[in-house]
């Protein structure tokens, strides 16, 4: 496994227009190697074409997208999943009316060459992947369905899934969103136990809080372009991004200088 | 697979969780639920019918007649679940059914010995199948729609061929092939006599089985009815399972077509599938299969098929005059879905 300063996914002046709209105008962004990055944005600053665009929905119409030291093209769902970067949309991720173990393995079934289900292999595996976030409890078992758990839980089983997948880096889009408070503290559970497995996790929020609280280093998007970045040590805390965030909003750019470690 | 160890994080993520500890039977009853019902549904049926005659009831003689009939509704409701649980209706299988049935017919009269022109019919299910799903799927139409356009469209191109004739082959009547599909024989030595085609359609109502929970394409029938964006984000071609589904049932209908046709000893109606359109359904979901897509079960559909078999029969075997039959019909059908709604809510 390589360093963890290294980068292992490289955005480099990324454009990405929709018609006479220009969503992200030149964006340059790193993944480093094991890092929690927190991905922070004001609505419709560009953040989910950002994040589209990681996953493989959007192919940029400038720039180079660079995975593990090598440009990636043509840049589609599957060159992004075979580069190892899984993305946990929000809602669409899960099919509530099947079993955890359904939904680990869909569209990757473990099979005999007859096409048949090897049941008893896929719920070890899921099992296994549940250990390894810390995702176990006594209420329910790989076998239970997704539709009566917690949305904290849901997000669990998207998570051991594409770990299941071989990701290297795994993108939660807004995890946090609409989850109370303790299912807020079991994705971070989930985030850390990843994070401890060498794995880089890139987290999109909504909630400055949240994403603070688990987060290494932050980048900041608006107006589809890169506002400011920073190591989690630049801050003096999360007063200070959220100050440096409001500057944003109001007057288009972020006094840099008040960072501790400028990047 | 990478090798580092389980990490520490192994407190339990539901902490102070006041869900309580499923028994071993909770999962049992929630993924059961709804066979388990159909089935209820069907002993209670039969149950009603024969407090009020039972030495009919318990007379095999009764049974000859289920069984002989039976199996046309298993086979074209047990297909129907995967459309259903795809999201997708097909309503185009009665006509499939009437053409399948003309295709074997012709075959035969043509010389083609029965067993050949069985499979041959199946490959004509097959294919018109695969054209019904196209056309919903690559022409992006509705398929409640494009089925009921196509049912009429298939049903009429069948009517113009044949010119209203019935075509009838009883020298086949003979051939092994016959005997091996529709023949008869007595269980033990009761005067209950079971047709082949019964035997068949259990074959098919296992195959089906396997097919919908054990095998990678059922598997995925479900998944892409379930969440659609979700399944095809995981890679899943969801158009090669949707258009797949509609030949499922086309297979099951051309099979139902050329069974249909030895019943009747050899002989073809071009509309001999228009009966089984609401029977079918009706079946489906009495059988506990919701109208929601993403799941549904096949025994259930069985029983669920054997309910409304019985019925008609059934009620006048019973004492009810003719008339109630629709009557008793409904009140199955209402009660059964309001049952299916205590034991199968949907999950979001």
């Amino acid at each position: 496994m390589s360093a963890a300063s290294e980068p292992v996914v490289e955005l480099r002046n990324i454009v990405k227009r929709f018609g006479s709209v220009e969503a992200l105008s030149g964006v340059t962004m790193t993944v480093r190697n094991g890092e929690v990055l927190g991905l922070l944005g004001d609505n419709g600053a560009g953040k989910s074409t950002l994040i589209k665009t990681l996953a493989g929905v959007h192919d940029p119409d400038e720039g180079e997208i660079i995975v593990k030291g090598e440009v990636r093209k043509p840049w589609t769902p599957a060159a992004a999943r075979d580069a190892g970067i899984e993305t946990v949309f929000q809602d669409r991720a899960l099919a509530p009316q099947h079993s955890i173990v359904t939904n680990v393995f869909m569209g990757r079934e473990i099979t005999n060459s007859l096409g048949l289900l090897r049941v008893q292999v896929q719920i070890d595996e899921a099992n296994r992947l549940m250990r390894e976030i810390g995702f176990t409890s006594k209420v329910f078992n790989p076998e239970s369905t997704v539709g009566t758990l917690s949305g904290g839980e849901r997000q669990g089983v998207a998570i051991a899934r594409a770990l299941y997948n071989q990701a290297d880096v795994i993108v939660l889009d807004e995890p946090t969103t609409a989850l109370s408070l303790t299912e807020t503290q079991k994705v971070f559970r989930f985030v850390e136990a990843v994070k401890s497995s060498g794995r880089t996790v890139v987290f999109i929020g909504h909630n400055i809080y949240h994403v603070w609280d688990i987060a290494d280093r932050f980048f900041v998007i608006d107006r589809g372009k890169e506002a400011f970045e920073g190591a989690k040590s630049s801050f003096t805390g999360a007063d200070h991004l959220i100050e440096m965030m409001h500057q944003l909003a109001e007057t288009g750019s972020a006094d840099t200088s008040s960072l501790l470690e400028p990047a | 697979m990478r090798t580092n160890t389980v990490n520490d994080a192994k407190t339990n993520a539901n902490s102070g969780d006041h869900r309580t500890e499923q028994s071993r039977w909770t999962p049992f009853y929630r993924k059961n639920g709804r066979a388990l019902n159909a089935f209820l549904a069907l002993v209670l049926v039969w149950i009603f019918f024969a407090v009020n005659n039972p030495t009919l009831f318990l007379n095999p003689l009764f049974y000859n007649a289920f069984l002989f009939s039976v199996p046309a509704t298993i086979f074209l409701t047990t297909s129907l679940v995967f459309v259903i649980v795809s999201g997708e209706l097909d309503l185009a299988f009665p006509s499939v059914v009437g053409a399948a049935g003309g295709v074997f017919m012709y075959s035969v009269v043509l010389g083609v010995p029965v067993i050949p022109a069985f499979f041959l019919t199946m490959g004509f299910g097959a294919m018109i199948g695969l054209g019904i799903g196209l056309i919903v799927v690559y022409g992006r139409i509705s398929s409640l729609v494009a089925t009921l356009g196509l049912n009429f469209f298939i049903l009429g191109i069948v009517n113009l061929l044949a010119q209203g004739r019935t075509i009838s082959a009883p020298e086949a009547m003979n051939s092994f092939g016959y005997k091996l599909f529709v023949g008869k024989w007595h269980l033990f030595d009761t005067t209950l006599r079971v047709p082949n085609h019964f035997i068949w359609s259990l074959v098919w109502v296992v195959f089906c089985y396997v097919l919908f929970k054990y095998h990678r394409f059922g598997n995925r029938v479900q998944l892409v009815g379930d969440n659609t964006d979700s399944a095809r984000e995981m890679g899943i071609n969801i158009e090669r399972i949707r258009v797949s589904v509609f030949v499922v049932s086309g297979v099951a209908a051309a099979i139902t077509g050329a069974l249909l046709v030895q019943m009747a000893n050899m002989v073809w109606f071009p509309t001999s599938g228009k009966a089984y359109l609401l029977i079918a359904l009706a079946a489906l979901f009495v059988g506990g299969t919701p109208t929601w897509g993403g799941v549904g079960t096949i025994f259930g559909a069985f029983f669920g098929a054997m309910t409304v078999t019985l019925i008609p029969s059934g009620a006048v075997g019973a004492g009810f005059a003719g008339y109630w039959t629709d009557f008793i019909f409904g009140l199955v059908i209402i009660l059964t879905m309001i049952a299916h709604r205590f034991s199968g809510a949907r999950v979001r």
